[in-house]
């Protein structure tokens, strides 16, 4: 472990386990299957059995008309599910996989918020919220945790039907 | 055990004596000092153990089998002289029957591969229980795909005991195979061996045990247990990770074809055809993990300067008082409370999910386990996707129980 790791003040927890992040998943929004879905995925994170499917109402113009998730999982990886759900609503696929660059960015510290905002504007908002994911940059093993439902996101809407965190 | 040998075996038992041995107990982790629950994934090494590996590299280190000088001569001596501490510890008939791995996964995996595709066909029966590690489930599974054998399973009890009934019902005619845990790595469950090899053997059937956690808290004696095959990974019973043991009986390995080729196994090698070197070489194709073997004999030499029934004493004190305390946790769940269950608990607490609880339970220097244990049909048995598992060693200690109690309730207070 490095000295930084021992450094490291209980705060990181605090910021890991955000108010919004412990609201989402002890509440979590579109926890349901999608009526009339066109495109489902299922996410499968090896290491820790923890399972999330995804399923997506897509119209021929390529916006997401409805997006839900079921599952089972951790605090991290159901409050990012809901808080993915929520927010892709009435959004392009397109914009949809953009957004899936910029999570995976923030949660790996490989981009900051407003870096995020840039690649995805149109999403600007809900970006904000998402960045309560970047706690998990502090908890290395967690990050898996924060991608999973993005992963089985963009395998649905891909037309793939499973994904894992450990490709 | 009577009352005069527990008091006997307390008096010849300091745990702080102990854990002066182990060199990583006095770190801190997050500026906490380390309470590590997580012995049943690995234990931790007494420096016993690391001296031993330092020497071997620093003072005694050549290939072995092979070279005539010297520092071969003394590596190999080393190494095989670890071979007999292994025998002597589990009580086997000969050095010929204590076959090297890098693990029990690989040695069930021998079993498997050899064993199991020279002698079981279509149709033939492998008993398992439900509680079985995945390392003792796949293996099986691979060789159901090779051959058309069929997995039969022996379910679990809810507080997670085996009864020795259910085998009486699965175990058959058609059965060539049983393969067990000898102690539970999620639920602590301690199987009735003995009894589940008298079963196996009256309709002619092999039995594998996987020792992994039951030679760790117990004494084993493979002859006794009367067993077939018993293996058990080093890393586990404070030695070094890659190395393992395969334990057979010596007429049944004699009849096993190789499991994989290459140096060091073989007596002769030519276009015309190959032939095997005697037991237990003929399981040892390339060179061994030379300083793990000898790592793992050092780690049988220190747990053999300890008194074992004050070691299995104080791992019932502290499994005892685990399951007298962890319920103080409001929302908390036992899982695996069988009689006489060895020092492995896990747990779930309602409305934290196993892997939140471990982070959090980190952050105060306390390490457990968290997920599914390598052990998903349980799991599904058990009605969970995970749980968190805290597993106790000789080194671990009823304050570190007590801070993992005050860390839970802590973890929940956030969480929850």
């Amino acid at each position: 472990m490095s000295a930084n790791a021992q450094t490291k003040e209980p705060d990181d927890l605090r910021s890991l386990y955000q108010e919004i992040i412990l609201d989402h998943g002890k509440h979590p929004r579109n926890l349901r299957q999608v009526e009339n879905f066109t495109n489902q995925a299922k996410g499968n994170n090896p290491m820790c059995g923890d399972k999330v499917a995804v399923t997506a109402r897509v119209s021929p113009a390529g916006v997401i008309e409805d997006l839900a998730f079921e599952g089972k999982g951790c605090a991290i990886s159901i409050a990012s599910a809901s808080m993915m759900t929520s927010a892709l609503k009435g959004h392009s696929v397109q914009a949809a996989k953009r957004l899936f660059a910029a999570v995976q960015g923030l949660c790996t510290g490989k981009t900051d918020v407003e870096g995020a905002q840039r690649e995805v504007p149109e999403l600007a908002n809900a970006i904000g919220e998402l960045a309560a994911l970047s706690g998990v940059r502090q908890f290395p093993t967690r990050v898996k945790c924060a991608t999973l439902p993005w992963h089985a996101l963009v395998s649905c809407l891909d037309g793939g039907d499973t994904a894992t965190t450990e490709k | 055990m009577n009352v005069a040998a527990l008091s006997q075996a307390k008096l010849n038992f300091d745990v702080e004596r102990i854990r002066a041995d182990f060199p990583i107990l006095s770190r801190k982790v997050h500026n906490k000092p380390l309470v590590y629950l997580d012995s049943a994934a690995s234990a931790q090494k007494p420096r016993q153990v690391i001296e031993t590996i330092t020497r071997a590299y620093s003072e005694d280190y050549a290939n072995v089998h092979r070279g005539a000088y010297y520092l071969s001569e003394k590596s190999t001596s080393d190494y095989e002289a670890a071979r007999e501490k292994v025998r002597a510890f589990i009580n086997a008939k000969s050095i010929t029957e204590i076959v090297y791995t890098k693990g029990a996964t690989e040695a069930i995996n021998l079993v498997a591969a050899s064993y199991g595709r020279a002698f079981i066909k279509e149709g033939d029966e492998i008993v398992l229980t439900t509680l079985e590690h995945h390392s003792n489930f796949v293996p099986w599974d691979l060789l159901r795909k090779a051959t058309g054998c069929v997995l039969r399973e022996v379910t679990v009890q809810l507080d997670g005991s085996v009864r020795i009934e259910d085998f009486a019902k699965v175990i058959g005619p058609r059965t060539k195979l049983v393969a067990v845990a000898h102690v539970s790595n999620v639920l602590g469950t301690v199987l009735p061996i003995k009894e589940i090899a008298k079963l196996a053997h009256a309709v002619g059937a092999k039995l594998l045990v996987d020792g992994c956690q039951g030679i760790v808290h117990a004494e084993v004696d493979v002859q006794a247990l009367d067993c077939d095959f018993y293996v058990f990974s080093g890393h586990k019973l404070y030695g070094p990770t890659g190395i393992g043991v395969l334990w057979g009986r010596e007429a049944i390995l004699d009849t096993m074809p190789p499991y994989q080729g290459g140096g060091d196994m073989i007596e002769t090698v030519a276009f015309a055809g190959c032939t095997w070197a005697g037991l237990p070489a003929k399981f040892e194709a390339g060179t061994p993990p030379i300083v793990e073997a000898i790592g793992l004999g050092a780690a049988i030499d220190y747990i053999n300067t300890q008194d074992r029934v004050a070691v299995a004493a104080h791992e019932h004190a502290l499994i005892a008082y685990a399951l007298e305390r962890l319920p103080e946790v409001p929302g908390l769940r036992l899982i695996g409370t069988a009689p006489g269950k060895a020092s492995v608990q896990s747990f779930v607490v309602e409305g934290a999910h196993p892997h939140d609880l471990a982070t959090v339970l980190d952050r105060s220097g306390v390490c457990v386990r968290a997920g599914h244990h390598c052990a998903q049909p349980l799991m599904e048995a058990l009605g969970v996707s995970a749980t968190a598992r805290a597993s106790f060693a000789m080194y671990s200690t009823q304050a570190e129980i007590d801070a993992l109690v005050a860390a839970l309730i802590k973890a929940r207070e956030l969480l929850v």
